[in-house]
């Protein structure tokens, strides 16, 4: 795209610059626009295993509720808790939604299609990622109130705990690419089994890392069984419980963008990215774009589908899995995965 | 230009956000600011070209610690009476710590405008390869030449890590309801616990 603004009679470094601006916003309203979507998808999943309809009355089989809810929101009026401390309150939705935009830079949506290809992408991720928790404490905080202090607690604990997981199974998955960058992680994986299949998931050492790494997603987005943060039952909304209007569509729709980055993020570094799931010759004329979208959706349905199914954990269950089981775990598979690259000689090709 | 102007964002950032993080009366708009500061610091590595640093400021840094000294600040209860009276009584000291900051910072300009110290150029200095990541130079360093020390930082972070389990940890009392048998509670099956009883009108029952 540089070069269509170089076309223009710009200088290099100007063309970059609109050329990086344009590529944030059509990024940014593409994922917009699937949050809006995958919000209605998950209210129709969980509608259909409760057997009731969901949404179904906005647009054709309610496909426009998010929209309009959206709207609605939009034109509510923003209350500010007398106590509540002003800036900070208002300024933590703005976090959590910017935070859970700028991860997506460098998530590649189809062989070159990516914001930013650096060398550093999926520490870039894990750095993004990591910054999510301000959101919420923040607001737990500056909400001056007894609920949202507490979720705030719990957030900031389990965010850390399961955070230290994630970045012991994003090592594993480095070892065997050998990059950080996402680009040539999606590639190490072409043909990773036998030649046949294509990602990580096939991977007998890899597969259990997978599964860990999945509910580790589940923990670090605070999704069922993890949602103690918003826990109805006992905390009312959660941080969110003083917010209303736009302040607190930002908070939702920010949770939801971060779920789909959790998806995709799921879809890189273990299925193929946008490669098709076989490798074979006609399943290439299929365009990248629709499998890496197809394969994120699979796994946000299964992100729906649990949210319908499990209880939720209890607090120092949630504490005990993410310290007692998963990071053993992760670590072992970490000596483990290495000693059998070194074994095989991986690193001297 | 836009490099320069990144720069400048960056650098002022920091320098605002540290100045901010003396000046705001509440300790949890302090340890915010002290975030925004590591944050631009990322940013001004990311400029000089060691991307790996910058990220690994914002994940060790901004992701993990800064949440922590959050976390403690959040829970304390400020007496802002308190601290101002405080003020007072530590002020001298206070001058004193500045003054030598002072005055060690002119004698470390005034010796770097009479021109710097020179430093012998090591015959075994690590060659500076453009070829290759940051992360990829970073590794065959620490791995290679520098493995002994790596070990022993290593062994330094242990030995602070057991130190710190032994200071905080505490026998439970005998007698104490605190342990919990997770093998336990996840086989408990609902024969175990719950009885159904059909009990007949106008008797209570016993369990």
């Amino acid at each position: 795209m540089t070069e269509f603004f170089e076309g223009l009679g710009m200088s290099y470094e100007w063309a970059w610059t609109v050329a990086t601006l344009v590529g944030i916003l059509a990024i940014s309203l593409i994922v917009m626009f699937s949050v809006a979507m995958v919000i209605y998808v998950d209210r129709k999943v969980l509608g259909a295993i409760m057997l009731r309809r969901g949404p179904n009355v906005v647009g054709p089989f309610g496909l426009l509720q998010s929209f309009a809810d959206g709207l609605k929101v939009f034109l509510q009026e923003t209350i500010i808790p007398s106590a509540a401390n002003k800036g900070i309150f208002l300024l933590a939705p703005i976090i959590t939604f910017t935070v859970a935009l700028a991860a997506w830079a460098v998530i590649p949506f189809a062989d070159g299609v990516v914001l930013a290809d650096i060398n550093v992408g999926l520490l870039y991720i894990l750095a993004i990622s990591s910054l999510g928790v301000y959101g919420v404490v923040m607001s737990g905080w500056a909400s001056n109130s007894k609920y949202p202090f507490f979720s705030a607690m719990r957030a900031a604990a389990q965010m850390i705990s399961y955070e230290v997981s994630i970045g012991f199974i994003l090592v594993c998955v480095v070892l065997w690419a050998g990059s950080f960058n996402m680009t040539d992680i999606v590639m190490a994986q072409k043909g990773h089994g036998l030649g046949i299949v294509n990602g990580f998931f096939f991977n007998p050492l890899l597969f259990p890392i997978f599964v860990v790494f999945f509910i580790c997603a589940l923990a670090e987005t605070a999704r069922a069984p993890f949602d103690l943060t918003e826990a109805e039952s006992e905390l009312v909304a959660g941080y969110q419980t003083e917010y209303s209007s736009m302040s607190f569509a930002l908070f939702w729709l920010g949770e939801y963008a971060n779920i789909l980055l959790m998806c995709s993020l799921c879809t890189l570094l273990f299925v193929g990215g946008w490669l098709p799931p076989i490798e074979w010759a006609p399943l290439y004329y299929v365009p990248g774009i629709v499998w890496f979208l197809l394969k994120t959706f699979g796994f946000f349905l299964v992100f729906s589908w649990i949210w319908a199914t499990v209880p939720r954990y209890r607090y120092d269950q949630l504490m005990r899995l993410g310290w007692k089981v998963f990071l053993p775990m992760s670590l072992i598979f970490v000596a483990l995965i290495s000693g059998y690259l070194m074994a095989t000689g991986h690193f001297a090709k | 230009m836009i490099q320069t102007l990144a720069f400048y964002l960056f650098a002022g950032l920091v320098i605002a956000s540290a100045v901010m993080v003396i000046l705001s009366r509440n300790p949890v708009h302090s340890v915010l600011w002290l975030i925004l500061a590591f944050f631009n610091a990322a940013g001004l590595m990311v400029l000089v070209g060691a991307e790996f640093i910058a990220m690994l400021l914002v994940i060790v840094y901004v992701g993990a610690v800064a949440v922590l000294f959050l976390f403690v600040v959040m829970m304390l209860d400020i007496d802002f009476a308190a601290m101002r009276a405080g003020f007072v009584k530590n002020f001298p000291l206070g001058i004193v710590v500045a003054l030598i900051l002072l005055a060690e910072l002119g004698l470390g300009i005034g010796a770097y405008g009479a021109g710097g110290l020179e430093l012998g150029a090591s015959d075994e200095m690590a060659p500076v390869r453009d070829d290759v990541s940051n992360i990829a130079s970073i590794g065959a360093l620490l791995y290679d030449d520098y493995i002994i020390l790596f070990e022993v930082a290593g062994i330094i972070l242990l030995v602070a890590m057991i130190g710190a389990i032994v200071l905080t940890y505490r026998e439970p009392k005998p007698g104490a309801r605190g342990r919990q048998d997770i093998g336990k509670q996840i086989s408990r099956r609902p024969e175990e616990a719950t009885v159904l009883k059909n009990p007949e009108y106008g008797k209570g029952i016993e369990l």
